[in-house]
C-alpha cells in the first residue's frame, strides 16, 4: 500500500468526506450488518411486489387438496404448495408474504409515528429546559410507566368501530396504538441530546448572527444528534414488528382473511402436533426479520458512533 | 501551515491602513444617529446561582465610537465576556440577567428590544468573533451554509447572490479557491483557516460593530498575528467599529485605539493606548503591564505576576476591589470604593485612591 501512494509522487487532495459517507464506508466494512441490510431489503421487496410473485392469492382455499388430504393441512412440497396449506387449504407461503406486507408496514407506519411524537417532544423539552422540561418529561414517564399492552388493548377496543379503526384492515389502529408506547425512548434521547447540544458553542455562535429558535433546533441540534436517534429507530423497529405479532397472536389487529405472522402462528399452534410447519415458518419469517433489522441498527450505532472513527 | 494556507491579503503599508481607516471611519459617520455608535451606561449583570448573586459586570460605562477599536482588557473571570455578551442580549438566562443600565447601539436602545427585533440586530448590525474557532463552527453543515445562514437571515438576497457573497467573503478573509471549498465541512480546516472562516461570517452582512471575544486566543502565536491583522485590516476596509475582548495587552496595544482595563466587573481604568501603556494610573494596570515578559528577561527568571486571584463577585464590599493585591493599598482602599475620575485633560480616567490629585501616589 504504501508504495503505491509514493509512486503517485504527489499526494491526492483527500476527497471531501462528510459525515454520511464516512458512516457508510464503516458500515459497509461490517459483514453482519450487510447480511442484515440484504435481508431487510429482501423483506421489503416482498413486501412491494408480494402480491404479484405470491404462487396464490392468500385467501384463496385449495379445498379439494385438503378434502383429498382428509380435512387435513397439506404438508410442504405437496400438491403445488411449497410451504404446504392451513386446514382451509390457503397457500401458507402466500400468506407469509402478505404478512411481509403487515410487518414492514408496521415498521415504516409506528417508526413515523414514534418520529412525529418522540422528536418534537423531545427537543421542546430539551430545548426550552425548566418547566417546559419538567411537564414534557412528567408525561413521559407517566406513558413509559402505562402497561403498553393494556394501553393498546384499550384503544383498540375504543376505537375499533370508527373509520380510523377499520383502516386498513384494522391495522393502522395497532400501528398508531403501538407508536404511542414506543416513542417515550426516542423522546427521552432527544431530549438528552438537546441538553448536551444546546450549550455547544455552535450553538451560541447561530444565536449571535441571529438564527431563530426553530431553526437552531432543526439546523442545528438535530442534524448533530441524530446518529443516536436513527439508531433508536432502526432498532425500535424488530420492537414494533414483535409487538405488531405479540398482539395479532392474542387476537388483537389484523383481522381475518388476511393474516400477519403473529397470528399465523395463533391459527397454526391449534395444531402444531400435527402440522407443526404452520407454526415453523411465521416463527422463522419473524425470527429472520427481527435479527436481519437489529444486526443493521447495531452496525448503524458502530458507524455512526465518532469515537470509532478511523477503527475498522 | 503550507503554502496553500497562506492569506492571500495584500500586504498594506501602515500608511495605507491609516489612511483607508479615516476613510472609512468618515464613511460609517455617515448617517450616524448618535455621538457614538456603542454607548453603554451603568450596566450590571448579575447571575444568579445557588452560591448567591454574582456580579459579574458592575456599573460599566463606556463608549464606543463609529468605526473605532476598543480593547477591554483583564485577567479571566474580570467580565470581559459578559460585557460583550450583555451588548448582544446573549448572556445565558437562567441564570444571568443584565439588571441595570442602558446599552445605545446606534440610537436603539438595545435592552428595549423585544427578542425578535433583537435577533434581527445580532448578525446584521452586530457581528460576533468567538474564542475558539475549533467549536464555534457546526461540523455537521458546510462551510457554505453556516456563512450564507447570517445573508440568508438578514439580506434576504436570492440563493445565487447567497453564494457569490459567500465566495467573497471567503476569499476576503485570505481562504484561497474559495468556490471549491464552500462544500466543505469544517473538520477539513485548520484552526486558523476556521477562524478566518468565524470573521467571514463576523462580517457577513456589514456589521457596524463587532464584538471579537478573545479571537486569538486558540491560536498559535504566528496565526494570532494573521488573524488580528486580517481583522485591523478589514474593519478599516469596512469601517467597522471593534469591541476587542483581550487578556493580551500586546494585542491591545497593536490594535486597539483605546482601551479599557476592567476588573472584578468594573472598569479600572480608560483611556487612549498611549496613556494607558506609559502612564498607567491605577496598580492593576501596572500589574499587568510587568507581568508581560520581556525580550531581555533572564533566562530562568521567574515570569512576574500579581498575587493572589480576582475577587468572588458575591456581595462584594464597598472598598477598591483590587485592595488585597494591592501593594500600595491603605486603609482608605479597604473602606470606600474609589470613582473612575480623570486623570488628565482627555478621556484618561482611573479609579484609584492613590493615583487621584491627592493621593499618594504622583
Amino acid at each position: 500500500m504504501a508504495t503505491e501512494t509514493l509512486r503517485g509522487g504527489i499526494a491526492k487532495p483527500r476527497p471531501s468526506a462528510s459525515l454520511w459517507r464516512d458512516a457508510f464506508g464503516r458500515l459497509r466494512k461490517n459483514k453482519l450488518a450487510m447480511v442484515g441490510l440484504v435481508l431487510v431489503g429482501f423483506v421489503g421487496f416482498i413486501a412491494i411486489f408480494g402480491s404479484i410473485l405470491a404462487p396464490y392469492n392468500y385467501q384463496d382455499q385449495d379445498l379439494t387438496a385438503v378434502v383429498a388430504n382428509k380435512g387435513q393441512p397439506l404438508p410442504p412440497l405437496t400438491g403445488g404448495h411449497i410451504l404446504g396449506t392451513d386446514q382451509i387449504g390457503r397457500d401458507l407461503l402466500s400468506r407469509l408474504m402478505d404478512g411481509a406486507r403487515i410487518s414492514m408496514s408496521v415498521a415504516i407506519v409506528v417508526q413515523i409515528v414514534v418520529i412525529c411524537i418522540g422528536v418534537p417532544i423531545g427537543a421542546m423539552a430539551g430545548w426550552f429546559g425548566g418547566r417546559t422540561d419538567n411537564i414534557l418529561m412528567r408525561f413521559t414517564d407517566v406513558m413509559y410507566a402505562f402497561p403498553d399492552l393494556l394501553f393498546i388493548i384499550l384503544l383498540t377496543v375504543v376505537f375499533k368501530q370508527t373509520p380510523f379503526g377499520q383502516a386498513m384492515d384494522g391495522l393502522l389502529l395497532v400501528f398508531v396504538a403501538i407508536g404511542l408506547t414506543t416513542w417515550v425512548t426516542v423522546g427521552r434521547l432527544v431530549r438528552g441530546q438537546m441538553l448536551a447540544l444546546k450549550e455547544t458553542e455552535f450553538v451560541e455562535a447561530a444565536r449571535a448572527i441571529g438564527v431563530s429558535d426553530r431553526k437552531i433546533v432543526t439546523r442545528h441540534l438535530l442534524p448533530n444528534g441524530i446518529g443516536p436517534i436513527i439508531v433508536a429507530i432502526t432498532l425500535g423497529i424488530p420492537a414494533a414488528i414483535l409487538a405488531e405479532a405479540t398482539l395479532a397472536y392474542i387476537g388483537i389487529g389484523v383481522q381475518a382473511p388476511r393474516a400477519s405472522w403473529g397470528s399465523l402462528i395463533n391459527d397454526g399452534q391449534a395444531v402444531i402436533r400435527s402440522s407443526p410447519w404452520l407454526t415453523f415458518f411465521p416463527a422463522v419469517c419473524i425470527a429472520v426479520a427481527l435479527i436481519s433489522f437489529t444486526f443493521v441498527g447495531d452496525g448503524l450505532r458502530d458507524a455512526l458512533d465518532p469515537k470509532l472513527k478511523g477503527k475498522q | 501551515m503550507s503554502a496553500a494556507d497562506a492569506p492571500t491579503i495584500v500586504e498594506l503599508s501602515a500608511d495605507d491602513v491609516l489612511r483607508a481607516r479615516t476613510e472609512a471611519v468618515a464613511k460609517a459617520g455617515v448617517g450616524r444617529k448618535a455621538d457614538h455608535l456603542l454607548e453603554v451606561r451603568g450596566l450590571s449583570t448579575h447571575f444568579f446561582t445557588p452560591d448567591g448573586v454574582v456580579q459579574a459586570v458592575d456599573d460599566v460605562s463606556f463608549d464606543v465610537g463609529y468605526g473605532e477599536t476598543l480593547g477591554l482588557v483583564g485577567e479571566s473571570g474580570c467580565g470581559k465576556s459578559v460585557t460583550a455578551l450583555s451588548i448582544a442580549r446573549l448572556v445565558p438566562d437562567p441564570p444571568g440577567k443584565i439588571v441595570k443600565g442602558s446599552i445605545l447601539f446606534d440610537g436603539i436602545d438595545v435592552l428595549k428590544l423585544n427578542p425578535d427585533d433583537m435577533r434581527k440586530l445580532r448578525g446584521k448590525e452586530i457581528g460576533f468573533i468567538f474564542q475558539d474557532p475549533l467549536t464555534s463552527l457546526n461540523p455537521t453543515l458546510t462551510i457554505g451554509y453556516q456563512i450564507g445562514e447570517a445573508i440568508r437571515q438578514h439580506m434576504g438576497l436570492s440563493e445565487k447572490a447567497t453564494q457569490d457573497r459567500t465566495i467573497e467573503l471567503l476569499s476576503k478573509v485570505g481562504i484561497p479557491r474559495a468556490k471549491e471549498r464552500l462544500k466543505d465541512y469544517p473538520f477539513q480546516f485548520s484552526g486558523g483557516m476556521r477562524q478566518r472562516v468565524m470573521i467571514a461570517i463576523a462580517l457577513s452582512c456589514d456589521p457596524k460593530l463587532i464584538l471579537a471575544d478573545e479571537p486569538t486566543t486558540a491560536l498559535d502565536v504566528t496565526i494570532q498575528a494573521q488573524i488580528l491583522e486580517l481583522i485591523q485590516t478589514l474593519s478599516s476596509e469596512f469601517g467597522t467599529a471593534v469591541l476587542m475582548i483581550t487578556h493580551d495587552l500586546g494585542i491591545a496595544a497593536g490594535m486597539c485605539d483605546r482601551v479599557n482595563v476592567m476588573y472584578a466587573g468594573r472598569i479600572v481604568e480608560t483611556g487612549t493606548v498611549d496613556e494607558l501603556f506609559e502612564e498607567p494610573r491605577m496598580p492593576y494596570a501596572w500589574g499587568l503591564l510587568d507581568s508581560l515578559p520581556r525580550i531581555d528577561d533572564i533566562r530562568g527568571d521567574r515570569l512576574r505576576t500579581i498575587e493572589g486571584l480576582p475577587p468572588l463577585l458575591i456581595k462584594p464590599a464597598d472598598a477598591c476591589r483590587f485592595n488585597p493585591r494591592c501593594v500600595y493599598a491603605r486603609d482608605v482602599c479597604r473602606e470606600k470604593e474609589p470613582e473612575l475620575t480623570g486623570r488628565g485633560p482627555t478621556g484618561h480616567m482611573a479609579r484609584c485612591w492613590a493615583t487621584e490629585p491627592e493621593g499618594w501616589i504622583a
